[in-house]
This record gives C-alpha cells, sequence and structure tokens, in this order.
C-alpha cells in the first residue's frame, strides 16, 4: 500500500480518473497541491489569468467532451472569482469538479487572511459541494465529487479543501476507488415503460406533432436517438438554444430554433400543434412566453432525467423521468414493434403547412451593403469559411442569437454558449478549454465587443499555451441587445448601452502575440475569413464593424403566446 | 394549503443550510422547522411546515429530494398522521391568579414545570390550535414568554418513514 499525502493524493487521484488538463491558478492555500502537481506528469495544469476563466475553460471542455471539466483554486478571492463560471455551469447542467483551497481548519472561522467560506457562497449555484475534513478521505470525496458531477442531470460540484489536509508530511494509504455509492443518490437509469408505451400511442395518433429538443439530448448523448425518432416519425424538430446539433440544423425535419429569438416556423409549429414532445428540455421563460398562452391546443409528454423539472413551468400530461436516450430508445423499439404507424396523411397536411410557414418570414434580412455590414451575413460568411463544422463557441447578446440562427450546427456538441445564466465573458476562455482538447478542430468564438472585454485577458493564456483558435467581433460599438430592448421599449433612450473609447483591438491582440484582422467593407468580409482560417498555426482576431442599427429577429412579444412575434422594426403577426 | 413535510437526511455538516437555503432561493415559505438526530445516529429527521398552492408544494419535495444529502422524504399531509408541538411558556401567576391558571393548565392537560411566586413555567403538547387556544386563554398581559418547538409529525398506523 502507498503512503501519500494530501496533495499527492489529489494529483494521483486525477491522473488516475483520466484528467488531462486543470485549469487554475495558484495561491497559498493551495501551493502544497502545487507542488504536488509540479512534481508529476500526467495532468498538464493551465494557468489563466483571472479564475472565473478557469472555470469557463473547464467548462467549455465538458461541454465539447461530454465529461467533467476540472477546476483549481487557491481561497478567498480565488474562489470568489469561479462563482460566475459556477453558476454559469449550473444553469446548464455541465458537469464540473472545481477543487478550491481553503484556509487552515483551525483557522477557519476566525477571519483569516484569505478566507471565505466558500460552501456557503457556492451552495445555491452548485449540484452539490464538499468539504475535506480529514486528509484520508481525500480519494474518496474526490470519487463522490465526479460521480455527482457527472451522474444524473449533471453539474457542478466544489470541493473545499483547507490547506492542512495537503500536508507534505503526513501521509495516507492511497487507493483509487473504482466507484462509490451514496445512499441518498440515485440518478434514475431507465423512464417508466408504462408512460413510455402510453407516450408512443400518442405519437402514432398524433395529427399535427412537434419533437422539442433541449440540451439535455447534447447532454444526454441522444443526438443519434432523436435524429432517428424525428426520421422514422417524420415528424419536425425544434431544438433550443441549447440543444442545436442535437438534430441536424440542415436536416429536413428541422424547424429551428424555437423560443424567444426562434424561426417564424418553428414557433408557430409549437403553437398549432396537438402534441409535444418535450426531450430533455426545460420549458424555461424564453421559450414559452407567456405560460398561460402556450400551446393551447396540445397534449404534452416530457422526457427529462430530473423530475424537478416536469410541471415546472408548463403542465405535463405524461412525464417520463428517465435518461434520454434510453427512453427514446425504448420508444423507438415500441414503434418497430407497433403494427399503427404514424398517421401519414394527417402528417402530410401538416407538413404542407409547415412548409407555407417557411416562406414567411425564412430567416430573411436586408440586406448588407459595401459600407454597412449586417451582422447575418457574418456568421453566414463564418459558416461558409469554416464549411460549417467548426465547434463554435459565443458570449451573450445578439451575436449570440445571430450565431445560434444562421450557424446550422450539424453535430451535437459544437455549439457552446451560455443558454441559461447569459454570462457575458464566457466566449473565449470556453473556446480555449476546447482547442486544448481538441487541438484539430476549427474553434471559433463568436462575440461582441462589450463581451470580449469581460475576459480579454486570456489572450495571454492563448499565447502561453498556443491555442490557434478564432475571434469573430460583431462589432456594432455598442450593447446590441440592451439597445434593441430600449429602442423597442423604452423609446430609444440609450441608457449605458453605448461603448466608447473602444480599444484598437488588432494593436491589442498584436500585443498580445496574435493576429488581428479588421472587416469595415462588405467586399472584404469573405477573403479576410478565408485569410484568418488559413493561418491554421496562429490565433487570429477578426474585428467586424457591423450594422449598430440591426435587431434580433423574430422576437417574440412578451407575455404572448408563441407565435405572437415581431418580424421585422415594422411588422408583426 | 397548509403541509407538513417529514425528511430523512444524512447528518452531516451543511446538511441542514441547504435545506433552508433551497427555501429562500426559491421562494418558498416555512412556517415551522424541527430537527434532530433519529435513532440511527448517521441520520437526521427533519419535520418543515410549509404553505402553498399543489404545484409549489410538488416542487417543494422535488426540489427537496434533488439535494444529495437527502435519503428520503413524505408529504404527512396527504395521508392520516399525527403532529405535535411543545411549547414552554411564562405565565404570570400571583396571588388570586394562581389557581386559576393551574385550573387552565388542567384543562389544557399541560404541566407546570417550574415555578415561582409570581410565574408559573407551563410545559404544554400538542396541535399547533390547542397551543395558541391556551395562549389565548390566558388574560390579557399574563403571558411572559413564549417557546414553541415547531411542529414534529408522524404517520398514523403502517406507514413509515425508514431506511
Amino acid at each position: 500500500m502507498e503512503l501519500l499525502s494530501g496533495a499527492d493524493m489529489i494529483a494521483r487521484f486525477l491522473g488516475d480518473e483520466g484528467v488531462e488538463y486543470i485549469y487554475g491558478y495558484p495561491g497559498g492555500a493551495v501551493l502544497h497541491i502545487y507542488d504536488a502537481l509540479f512534481r508529476q506528469d500526467k495532468v498538464e495544469h493551465i494557468l489563466v489569468r483571472h479564475e472565473q476563466a478557469a472555470v469557463h475553460m473547464a467548462d467549455g471542455y465538458a461541454r465539447a467532451a461530454g465529461k467533467a471539466g476540472v477546476v483549481l483554486v487557491t481561497s478567498g478571492p480565488g474562489a470568489t472569482n469561479t462563482v460566475t463560471g459556477i453558476a454559469t455551469a449550473f444553469m446548464d447542467s455541465i458537469p464540473m469538479v472545481i477543487l478550491c483551497g481553503q484556509v487552515p481548519s483551525n483557522l477557519i472561522g476566525e477571519d483569516a487572511f484569505q478566507e471565505t467560506d466558500m460552501m456557503g457562497v457556492s451552495r445555491p449555484v452548485v449540484k452539490h459541494n464538499m468539504a475535506v475534513r480529514h486528509a484520508s478521505e481525500i480519494p474518496e470525496v474526490l470519487k463522490k465529487a465526479f460521480y455527482i458531477a457527472e451522474s444524473g442531470r449533471p453539474g457542478p460540484v466544489v470541493v473545499d479543501i483547507p490547506k492542512d489536509m495537503t500536508a507534505p508530511n503526513e501521509r495516507f494509504e492511497y487507493v483509487h476507488p473504482k466507484k462509490v455509492k451514496l445512499r441518498s443518490y440515485t440518478p434514475p437509469v431507465r423512464g417508466h415503460s408504462g408512460q413510455i408505451k402510453k407516450a408512443v400511442e400518442m405519437l402514432l395518433s398524433a395529427k399535427r406533432p412537434v419533437i422539442y429538443a433541449g440540451g439535455g439530448v447534447i447532454l444526454g448523448g441522444a443526438a443519434s436517438q432523436l435524429t432517428e425518432l424525428v426520421e422514422r416519425l417524420n415528424f419536425p424538430v425544434t431544438n433550443t438554444l441549447m440543444g442545436l446539433g442535437g438534430y441536424p440544423g440542415t436536416g429536413k425535419h428541422s424547424v429551428g430554433m424555437l423560443g424567444m429569438h426562434g424561426s417564424y416556423e418553428a414557433n408557430q409549429v409549437m403553437h398549432h400543434s396537438d402534441l409535444v414532445l418535450a426531450v430533455g428540455a426545460r420549458f424555461d421563460d424564453r421559450i414559452t412566453n407567456g405560460t398561460d398562452k402556450f400551446c393551447p391546443g396540445a397534449r404534452i409528454i416530457h422526457i427529462d432525467i430530473d423530475p424537478a423539472n416536469i410541471a415546472k413551468t408548463v403542465k405535463v400530461d405524461v412525464p417520463i423521468v428517465g435518461p434520454v436516450d434510453s427512453v427514446l430508445d425504448d420508444m423507438l423499439e415500441l414503434i418497430s414493434a407497433s403494427e399503427q404507424g404514424a398517421d401519414v396523411s394527417a402528417l402530410e397536411d401538416w407538413w404542407s403547412k409547415i412548409e407555407s410557414w417557411r416562406t414567411v418570414h425564412g430567416g430573411r434580412y436586408e440586406p448588407s451593403t459595401q459600407d454597412n455590414i449586417k451582422p447575418q451575413n457574418v456568421i453566414e460568411a463564418l459558416y461558409k469559411a469554416t464549411k460549417g463544422d467548426a465547434y463554435v463557441t459565443s458570449d451573450v447578446g445578439q451575436h449570440q442569437m445571430f450565431a445560434a440562427q444562421y450557424y446550422k450546427f450539424d453535430k451535437p456538441n459544437r455549439w457552446i454558449n451560455s443558454g441559461g445564466l447569459g454570462t457575458m465573458g464566457f466566449g473565449l476562455p470556453a473556446a480555449m478549454g476546447i482547442k486544448l482538447s481538441f487541438p484539430d478542430e476549427e474553434v471559433v468564438c463568436v462575440t461582441g465587443e462589450g463581451s470580449i472585454q469581460m475576459n480579454i485577458q486570456e489572450l495571454s493564456t492563448c499565447k502561453q499555451y498556443d491555442l490557434p483558435l478564432k475571434v469573430v467581433i460583431l462589432n456594432n460599438q455598442s450593447l446590441g441587445m440592451v439597445k434593441q430592448w430600449q429602442d423597442m421599449n423604452y423609446e430609444s433612450r440609450h441608457a449605458q448601452s453605448y461603448m466608447k473609447s473602444l480599444p484598437d483591438f488588432t494593436k491589442l491582440v498584436e500585443s498580445y502575440g496574435h493576429v488581428g484582422l479588421t472587416v469595415n467593407k462588405l467586399d472584404e468580409l469573405d477573403s479576410t475569413m478565408e485569410k484568418a482560417f488559413a493561418m491554421k498555426d496562429r490565433l487570429v482576431f477578426i474585428n467586424v464593424y457591423v450594422d449598430p442599427a440591426e435587431h434580433v429577429y423574430p422576437m417574440q412579444i412578451a407575455r404572448g403566446s408563441m407565435n405572437d412575434m415581431w418580424l421585422s422594426k415594422t411588422e408583426r403577426t | 394549503m397548509r403541509r407538513i413535510i417529514s425528511v430523512l437526511l444524512e447528518n452531516e455538516p451543511g446538511a441542514l443550510s441547504r435545506v433552508v437555503g433551497l427555501f429562500s432561493q426559491r421562494n418558498y415559505n416555512i412556517e415551522t422547522l424541527t430537527v434532530a438526530p433519529t435513532d440511527d445516529h448517521s441520520l437526521s429527521r427533519l419535520t418543515v411546515t410549509t404553505t402553498g398552492s399543489d404545484k409549489v408544494i410538488e416542487q417543494i419535495t422535488k426540489q427537496l429530494n434533488k439535494l444529495v444529502e437527502v435519503v428520503k422524504l413524505v408529504d404527512l399531509t396527504e395521508g392520516a398522521h399525527i403532529e405535535r408541538e411543545l411549547m414552554l411558556v411564562k405565565v404570570k401567576a400571583a396571588g388570586s391568579q394562581r389557581a386559576e391558571i393551574k385550573r387552565q393548565v388542567d384543562i389544557f392537560r399541560g404541566q407546570i414545570v417550574d415555578v415561582t411566586s409570581t410565574v408559573y413555567t407551563v410545559q404544554l403538547v400538542g396541535n399547533s390550535h390547542k397551543l395558541d387556544a391556551f395562549v389565548a386563554s390566558i388574560t390579557e398581559g399574563g403571558v411572559l414568554e413564549v417557546v414553541r418547538s415547531g411542529i414534529s409529525g408522524i404517520a398514523r398506523g403502517e406507514k413509515m418513514l425508514s431506511l
């Protein structure tokens, strides 16, 4: 039996668990752990410039890889700086383990230097948190943390580690625990067969069905099952902001994204449907619009691994609690065994209605002119330059919605954005986390000149670790989404939504050792994109000046039904 | 509607704060809360009384169940159950009041557990209405101090909340 210090156990455990990278920032309370990491070579530590970025890096990795990202920070400010990142992961159910240093046990509660009650601070934004109370428990505590983070509905888990737990001179037996069992935590493994049977009967008799697929499809690795179900039944499918790529965006059954900035056809299909099959989606306020007017003629089947998501905002007729992949497998099996197929003639009528809706708005926007580039146009150029196959991260605001609307994701895990919390500053570090683990893939951060400045210091980290990702700024010199709301609801009083004194981004990125390109004219757009993506081994930052007056449409009208929408600045349904 | 939710949770530091925190984070009411270890010292039993629509109560039980340290829970108000609360109350008891207070205590099947020349300390057990009624029955100004335990509850008959 091997004897290891607490710090060495942490380093060894992470290696044994197959963790390749951890993202973090050192400080007093974690120095023993940093020393242990220094003395091994299985786990590589990535030094960020701000702890928030470490969490977003882990988050980007987790979303792309489907495994927990791991963060290491010191006590006090190191820990509190992670809170926004943790909350971001929590809202989007992203598996993550955050190791936080803590002052030595004997000082806890005495307002010691760099002491913060991280257990208390993080409690509302974690799936679970744990404090190490004895160094010998470290392997078991960490195993529990990974298990809880990755199983069931995933989420972030914080582990608080007082400095004395990692003391180099106290050694304990180390065994890598193969698994843990918690009597109070048993995530569901199968859906209820009776409920699934009932759901399938409803699906096969539906006249105007729609499949509403959320982030759970991506997290649950159920994109192939979803695609098979959609195609087998010949049903329309709409994906949420978190669910893009769960069914191919260019697939013929896709009606696009739904909700506040969803497509006209997706919101119409939802509103007029007689059966909604919700798969790993949570009916949040950016989807449903007024819940009292939500899908008035529809019965609802809801598959979710988290029972608390069921009937939280909208009443459901057939709830199915279970992992989406296994429930969809069971459904497919029942459909195969059933003699009755879907209602072909009703579906024919339904599809002709849907095709007519597709022609109403169809993602149109006023075309760009040479001196006035439309942001939508930039996303289309990016799509072309990357052949629609890049990992795309975004920040939050208009650029996020344009990217979601105009970049058609055909694969899961490729669209990486902060959907639930809406965290500006997420995109760049998330892209870094992806590029590090998927070096051969094209990774692009679509952002705005507001969002990028919330974590722009990470360009320095990109230099240190040679991360040749691409950053595309839709630069409208204002906080576009805020401004849009001010235009629509506050008589265009642009309170604090104009960004004065923007840096010269080209010079700025050059000072960090990267390449900066600027696009002012429409005819430079495609060529600049091509030039940027041809530089395989450089981080290229493309600053595109876009129309500052552009709005995102369609846009649901607040408290209305799904299909109450603005279609442009002047037209509404 | 008022509900009594009984929760078995891991007897670990911080577990209680998670339960309490959940109520404030999600804007749920707590009317009373009692908690103590059970015969199995690895478990605490917590009883919380709350109010809300059926939808809110359903969310409360689901969200509580999601807490990793919650082992099991039951909404006692869904079935026949017994609920009890303990109250200790200091009552002014001087001169002719003493006999009157003693009679009241007997009517409510309470006990006088401490006595001074001017004060009786009364112990009373029952459901919340009974305790309210006792306090109301004392003449104005007679109640000096009240401490109530909050409600503990258990299902009637064979139904049990155990592992």
